[in-house]
């Protein structure tokens, strides 16, 4: 039975896994040189976020499991990221537009998590502020660039917003394994910056001349272990060499 | 990485004699020459060249890193292979800058490289099936290029010589890097041992190869030298990277795949046998494993980005036409 801050931990954690395996796919393939490092640049963000908040449920499990032995030995049913992570990549706008939508959350996120009572989520939190920052201006110039670019950019652009639009409210979830960390003021309550989200998607979707969908169905279920066909073939792609040459030093 | 020193002809100059020996002269007085300066013909042409076939080197050779980097072994690995491929990127680009110094675009270069009018280092025309290759292109393919590069740092062209040094502080630190994911292989478990041994296998003949013919083959390289844009030998640099390389191998317990290679106590050199310079005319003129998806893979990232870099650019142009029709309007 995971302790609720372990439960926690690992959702921080394999949020950053799975969105930097995603972005990392691009490397080498970038629509432009500039575009190609940018993209490598969150990639390795992620990563690095992935290894502090391992690190650290490792620790709170208390039983020796490594960053390695939690990212690489775990299967999807064990995965707690949210299932708008692990979408295949798509093409551009699908990857820069999932980038913004999910750095206008995490970045106030992380920034109230930075006073968190739990002082090593704080301390990880107040690092990857500056870090979201970045992937929230970045892929907002970019969603703005393209849905104000050409008429074949702002329709691609559109269709990335109908097929993300609905894995946005995962997002906002809180259940009850949560809630006892939010009144415990360890972790914050994600639907306090619902507001301030809807605020920067809409100005950000004015300047790029796109509305967001009006609140439907959300997809769910990442967060307790019910994944997409997707991110199986992503584990059989990560977890491969650790899979294959079982136990050994790399 | 790096392209080897492709040794291609100088064109003889039909430049005014009085000029070329002034310039002549700033090169023995080792003065950098600088994109506004005058230059002859040939030293341009040679030099958007060398320096746009290194480019194309550096963005060909994130491919066969790129190949791991999802499957790479440990999270440490993972975002250190990322970086180092990115790194190699950022190298494309000061190079591409600096090749642009030369009155040539971006765009031209890329083109010349998508036709097959432009080379890039035959070494990425190998493939990487296995994760030792991470290792052993950093060992052997980032140290050969180093042994290439270091010269480079005082090449006659300025913005050359500068993009080298910082480049070559990024490529010693891959090459350690590289020999110590080798390291680890080599004193793992026998799987990753045979792992190691298989890569350096395949891997040592064409890292030797990147120095490109050998001297006595080599038809041209002495207007090169002269404007010094090239100070040493192919063979030269060869011998020196074989002999810091052996000794590492060996510290590992590796062997090399030359029954040839013996150590000569009177030169203190290491000596090899035969390289095999018709697989390499064959990789350079395209018959190489992964010489066709290499490129394929380029040409396919730049179409399938046109629609972006069209965005960017039409975006650009309606912000400048507002602002220009904001402008007037409160005139």
């Amino acid at each position: 039975m995971q302790t609720p801050l372990l439960t926690y931990t690992l959702r921080l954690a394999d949020n950053a896994l799975v969105l930097g395996h995603r972005l990392s796919e691009w490397c080498g393939h970038g629509p432009m040189l500039e575009e190609d490092l940018a993209l490598a640049n969150m990639a390795l963000d992620c990563i690095g976020q992935a290894r502090n908040f391992y690190t650290y449920a490792g620790e709170i499990e208390g039983k020796g499991r490594s960053e390695d032995d939690l990212a690489y030995l775990r299967d999807c049913d064990a995965f707690r990221n949210i299932l708008l992570v692990e979408r295949p990549r798509g093409d551009f706008a699908f990857t820069i537009l999932r980038q913004f939508l999910y750095a206008a959350f995490m970045h106030p996120y992380f920034e109230r998590l930075s006073a968190s009572k739990d002082e090593r989520l704080a301390a990880i939190a107040a690092k990857t502020v500056k870090e979201m920052a970045y992937h929230l201006r970045h892929s907002a110039e970019w969603v703005i660039r393209l849905g104000d670019g050409t008429e074949e950019s702002a329709a691609r652009l559109q269709e990335a917003l109908a097929d993300l639009w609905p894995f946005t409210g995962e997002m906002f979830e809180v259940d009850e394994t949560e809630r006892a960390l939010i009144e415990a003021g360890v972790a914050f309550d994600p639907a306090g910056i619902r507001p301030l989200w809807l605020d920067t998607v809409d100005r950000v979707f004015a300047d790029a001349l796109i509305s967001r969908p009006g609140d439907g169905w959300m997809q769910t279920g990442g967060r307790r272990g019910e994944h997409s066909e997707h991110l199986g073939h992503l584990l059989a792609d990560l977890q491969f060499m650790q899979r294959a040459y079982p136990g050994s030093t790399w | 990485m790096y392209a080897q020193a492709l040794n291609t002809v100088t064109e003889v100059s039909k430049d005014d004699p009085a000029k070329l020996a002034a310039f002549q002269a700033r090169i023995d007085a080792e003065e950098k020459i600088e994109p506004n300066d005058w230059m002859p013909e040939g030293y341009r042409k040679t030099l958007v060249r060398q320096i746009s076939q290194h480019a194309h080197s550096e963005i060909v050779g994130m491919l066969p890193e790129g190949n791991w980097i999802t499957r790479a072994p440990s999270l440490k690995r993972k975002a250190a292979l990322l970086a180092k491929v990115q790194d190699e990127g950022g190298h494309g680009l000061y190079l591409y800058s600096a090749a642009e110094t030369l009155g040539v675009s971006r765009e031209e270069l890329v083109d010349a490289l998508h036709s097959g009018r432009a080379k890039y280092s035959s070494i990425f025309n190998y493939p990487t099936p296995s994760w030792a290759d991470m290792g052993m292109i950093g060992w052997l393919v980032d140290g050969a290029a180093i042994m290439n590069q270091i010269p480079l740092c005082r090449t006659s062209f300025g913005p050359y010589a500068r993009a080298m040094i910082r480049i070559c502080k990024e490529e010693s630190f891959h090459q350690r890097q590289g020999y110590e994911i080798v390291m680890t292989l080599a004193r793992g478990t026998p799987a990753q041992k045979k792992m190691a041994q298989d890569s350096l296998n395949r891997w040592w003949w064409p890292a030797l190869m990147m120095f490109g013919p050998s001297d006595s083959a080599s038809q041209h390289s002495d207007q090169n030298m002269k404007w010094k844009i090239k100070r040493f030998s192919n063979d030269a640099l060869r011998q020196k990277f074989i002999d810091a390389t052996v000794p590492q191998g060996h510290f590992l317990g590796l062997t090399f795949p030359d029954p040839d290679l013996k150590f000569n106590e009177a030169t203190g050199h290491w000596e090899h046998g035969e390289i095999d310079w018709a697989e390499f005319n064959r990789v350079v003129k395209g018959e190489g494993p992964c010489n066709r998806e290499r490129i394929k893979a380029r040409i396919k990232a730049h179409d399938e980005g046109a629609w972006v870099r069209e965005a960017a650019l039409a975006h650009a142009e309606k912000r400048a036409a507002r602002k220009a029709a904001a402008r007037i309007a409160a005139e």
